[in-house]
């Protein structure tokens, strides 16, 4: 148990669909209003209503937004899951109950503080509704942690006054349920702990928001007028955010009607189809799925693939395979997006690591699909789309153009010199000029078609015009690589060893990073943006011994593909894996890379470097 | 592919009213089997849309895979095609059109892409309404696999294998009609008389229009025993009546005894007559449609003409309530909120 101010995790443990989840999100905003950084982190099974959810909270005042696990403080409101949420606290740490009713003495520790708190009994006497009763208990707790936790009772205020801003009845209410807790806190424990938090000030403004409400707005922003999707957790919240906000950012202000058509479509496969249907007749498209709906659309990725057609995919990967754990996150998905469909395919990825990242990423997709003429499948995950992170605020330049890519006009093909090819390439960089329909009476129609075809479209059988077509799409994947986000550094100093990361696996292994060389074993620390591969990638792999590849999968898939894309013997990448659900902490990391040091270092003797020279 | 116009043409080549020929409105040749019905629809599609004064390239040509799938080729070489993947025309057909609402959208499929893989997706363009003409070029068999029994082949139908069909058939006009298709009609390849003025009457008419062909498999299905060979279609041909399109700006001048025939007017003003050979059948009546199929079924007839035409029906982007432009002209200026705009979103996740 650290007694540490500004340095704790508190876990909410609920029941599905009792209103909780807005209580304990006032919790957690209080605390990042006050300056700290935060990771919520929503755990919830795969059901509506009744089972047990739970809401984690890392507090850190060092920035570290990654998981981490000792449960130092668990509020207790579900006695479905009691004696395990008990169970979890570490020692010195607090249970905080509702003993209305007296807590079962088997489920007793004497390690650590029960604090019981009357909530059935406060809100019997208070509110006459059965419904208040249950909600207001959520709005008491969270008053009562404010007394415990020191949090400042001006800015839960403040953020009851922002959320009911539209219902201004209820601010009163709840305003009032607030200082009930703090009241009842107060006036029987000694408030506030030792375990607490203090304002930090920052000149830098961040917000806090899912990465799929940052995919959503991404979208809004890059033009996507065409969005067709098949409800799966967890990527159902990207497009119900796109039509929120669509539905108040692009309604025409003359006639009412919508800039943005959604269509739910009957499945995945005819999700995809839309998207190739729509992005082929010149708008911008896209779709968001998980993995089940990948493995539909692989058939058109393969099409779109060959037949030449953006496509953005906005993957929200969970743990699979098959239904895997619907509700849990996983990186696991890259290989199936890497290659997705038959023959010899392969796909631009693109890996955020924050909502702004999101947010950018999905604004690049539609740039990137059209600049390449090709799918863009940007592969989040549960972890960072469904719940809150910090991040950098958005940004936009209002001088910024789309990039439509390589599209003839009418007048570009009235002044052709030469006969229109849509597959002929011309500028020697893989990427044709294409059309839209209907953009000239007589010039620029061609036929679109996943079989076999001459740079004119025509369909041909012949074996080394499909081989010229096929090396063709090869040195497009060559221009790709100067298109794509290069990675990033955390640490480039010239260890002997490396750690490569990406996505959700950025925050907890930079803090590992961090920690190991506080112990004095310092990596050096790159994470990937992207695939294809550029060649700082293929540069930072060169220049280091041996690497970590840390990632959230069992078979190590990044880790193959760098293998197989980079030409890297297998052995000089070692997976660092975690993979049951939960967002990978730091602390797992460390060890693990500890427990490796060792053993490499018997592969690797510390002076190989002078005995070759 | 690319079409170039003859600079010097035939004085007696007839043009229509926007100066083009029927050769501007032909595809590249054809290489089905001679005889294969899907050529005969090709060129009543090409006849249509020549007749109807329809620019080629405002016209959108979509397929799955299949004999059939491959004719989008063989008409309109000026036009886009889209020669999509197996079963799955109408969803690239939906995104297209929500592309895009001022073109028109023509989906060619077979009755394999169609009944079988594409079941699912036919289901759902039918029930959302997409403005297009849907065709099925229905010859009973796999023709491209080499003749398989396909989900439409008749109850002990015998293929040319020889082996009579254990499975009832799906009627797709059947099926349309259940699911709401607000026009639905049938007609057999080599009746151009009928199948011509119903492409028109399907290309005017504003949401899902779908017409059943039946199509003669030449190779694989046209033998002794087949209920989709030439010989047998015609010997069982039933029709509801002959259809007239007459084009808005032409006037009605040929009248017929009242009672014997029917007119229905479509968005554009276009007018498709109806001479009844039934008096008492009436087109706008869905459940008379359904039943008339099965007592022709009953009667081991094929039934053909138009059996249904709802001319008030709402397409898709009716029913989205999406902008009358096409969503692809929208710019920057349209879709892009600006950094005004996001700073206040920023705001609102403080
Ligand atoms: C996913 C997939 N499965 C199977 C095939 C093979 N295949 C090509 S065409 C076809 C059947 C076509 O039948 P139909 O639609 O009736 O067209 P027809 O050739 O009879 O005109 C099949 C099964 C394919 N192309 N794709
Ligand atoms: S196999 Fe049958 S369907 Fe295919 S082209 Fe030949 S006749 Fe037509
Ligand atoms: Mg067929």
């Amino acid at each position: 148990m650290s007694h540490a101010v500004n340095d704790f995790v508190i876990k909410f443990a609920n029941v599905n669909g009792t209103g909780s989840a807005s209580a304990n999100t006032l919790f957690a905003k209080s605390l990042f209003r006050m300056g700290l950084a935060i990771s919520p982190k929503n755990i919830f099974p795969s059901n509506i209503q009744g089972l047990p959810t739970w809401y984690e909270v890392r507090v850190n005042g060092d920035g570290y937004t990654g998981r981490r696990d000792d449960i130092d403080i668990m509020v207790g409101m579900n006695p479905q899951s009691m004696a395990k949420d008990i169970k979890e606290v570490v020692s010195g740490g607090y249970f905080v109950y509702d003993n209305s009713k007296p807590l079962d003495l088997r489920l007793m520790r004497d390690d650590i503080n029960f604090i019981g708190l009357p909530l059935t009994d406060i809100c019997l006497r208070e509110y006459d509704d059965a419904r208040q009763r249950q909600l207001f208990k959520n709005v008491i707790y969270v008053g009562a942690l404010a007394a415990f936790l020191n949090i400042e009772f001006d800015v839960l205020t403040k953020l009851i006054h922002d959320q009911f801003k539209a219902k201004e009845k209820l601010i009163g209410p709840n305003v009032h349920a607030l200082e009930l807790g703090f009241q009842y806190a107060s006036d029987n424990f000694q408030a506030p702990w030792p375990v607490r938090v203090e304002r930090i000030e920052s000149s830098k403004s961040r917000i806090l928001i899912d990465g799929n409400t940052a995919c959503a707005l991404g979208a809004i922003y890059a033009g996507a007028t065409v969005a067709a999707w098949y409800p799966i957790t967890p990527s159902t919240s990207v497009v119900d955010a796109y039509e929120t906000y669509a539905k108040r950012l692009r309604i025409d202000p003359g006639s009412g009607e919508k800039n943005f058509a959604i269509v739910q479509a009957e499945d995945e496969l005819s999700a995809m189809g839309m998207v190739i249907g729509a992005n082929w007749n010149g708008a911008r498209a896209f779709t968001a799925t998980s993995g089940p709906g990948v493995s539909l659309m692989s058939e058109f990725l393969g099409l779109a693939y060959f037949a030449e057609i953006p496509v953005v995919l906005i993957n929200i990967q969970r743990a699979g395979p098959s239904t895997g754990m619907p509700t849990r996150s996983q990186q696991s998905d890259i290989l199936a997006c890497a290659y997705a469909s038959h023959g010899d395919t392969k796909h631009v990825l693109l890996f955020p690591s924050s909502p702004r990242e999101c947010f950018d990423m999905t604004v690049a997709s539609f740039d990137l699909a059209e600049r390449l003429q090709t799918p863009v499948i940007l592969l989040s995950d549960l972890d960072l789309g469904m719940n809150d992170w910090i991040s950098e605020p958005f940004a936009w330049d209002d001088s910024r153009r789309y990039d439509r890519g390589k599209v003839l006009s009418a007048e570009q093909l009235e002044s052709l010199e030469q006969p229109f090819g849509r597959y002929l390439d011309v500028e020697g960089d893989g990427i044709c000029y294409r059309t839209y329909p209907c953009t000239h009476p007589t010039k620029g129609a061609f036929f679109t078609r996943g079989t076999s075809r001459d740079p004119y479209a025509i369909y041909t059988e012949d074996g080394s015009l499909y081989v010229e077509n096929m090396e063709r799409l090869n040195k497009k994947w060559e221009t790709t690589k100067s298109y794509v986000p290069a990675p990033s550094f955390y640490a480039d100093n010239g260890a002997r060893y490396g750690m490569i990361y990406y996505g959700t696996t950025a925050a907890p292994a930079e803090e590992a990073l961090d920690k190991l060389a506080n112990t004095g074993i310092a990596l050096d620390g790159m994470r990937i943006h992207a695939f294809p591969f550029n060649k700082e990638v293929e540069n930072f792999i060169k220049n280091h011994e041996m690497l970590f590849v840390v990632e959230q999968n069992r078979d190590g898939q990044m880790q193959t593909l760098l293998v197989t894309e980079c030409g890297v013997a297998p052995s000089k990448l070692k997976s660092i894996l975690n993979y049951d659900g939960m967002p990978v902490t730091a602390h797992v990391i460390q060890e693990k890379i500890r427990n490796a040091l060792p053993e490499i270092d018997n592969v690797l003797p510390l002076k190989s470097k002078t005995i070759k020279n | 592919m690319s079409y170039i116009r003859p600079k010097i043409r035939h004085p007696e080549t007839p043009i229509n009213d926007i100066g083009y020929t029927r050769k501007n409105y032909e595809g590249s040749l054809s290489t089905l089997c001679a005889g294969c019905g899907h050529d005969s629809i090709s060129a009543a599609i090409v006849q249509a849309c020549f007749e109807l004064n329809i620019e080629p390239h405002k016209v959108a040509k979509l397929s799955g895979i299949g004999c059939s799938s491959k004719t989008p080729t063989y008409f309109l070489g000026n036009s886009h095609g889209f020669n999509s993947v197996h079963g799955r025309m109408p969803s690239v057909a939906t995104g297209a059109n929500m592309a895009n609402r001022d073109m028109i959208y023509i989906g060619v499929s077979g009755d394999g892409d169609t009944a079988s893989i594409g079941m699912g997706q036919f289901a759902h363009v039918v029930r959302r309404n997409l403005n297009m003409l849907y065709l099925v070029e229905n010859n009973g068999c796999y023709g491209l696999t080499k003749g398989q029994d396909s989900a439409t082949s008749d109850f002990e139908s015998i293929s040319k294998k020889g082996v009579p069909n254990p499975f009832e058939a799906i009627d797709l006009c059947g099926i349309a009609l259940q699911l709401g298709a607000t026009m639905v009609a049938r007609s057999f390849s080599g009746d151009k008389e009928q199948l011509v003025p119903l492409i028109k009457a399907a290309l005017c008419h504003e949401g899902f229009a779908f017409i059943d062909v039946m199509s003669p498999c030449v190779t694989f299905n046209n033998n002794k025993g087949s209920t989709k060979s030439y010989e047998y279609v015609r010997d069982h041909i039933e029709t509801l009546g002959v259809v007239d399109f007459v084009p808005m700006k032409d006037e009605i001048t040929t009248h017929y005894k009242p009672g014997s025939s029917q007119e229905v007017t479509l968005h554009d003003g276009s007018v498709v007559r109806l001479q009844k050979l039934d008096e008492d059948y009436d087109p706008h009546d869905r459940r008379a449609a359904l039943d008339k199929l099965k007592e022709s079924q009953e009667q081991g007839k094929e039934l053909t003409g138009l059996l249904y035409l709802d001319p008030d029906s709402k397409e898709l982007h009716e029913l989205l309530g999406t902008t009358q432009r096409p969503l692809r002209s929208l710019t920057e200026e349209d879709l892009c909120p600006g950094v005004n705009v996001l700073e206040k979103i920023n705001l609102s996740f403080q």
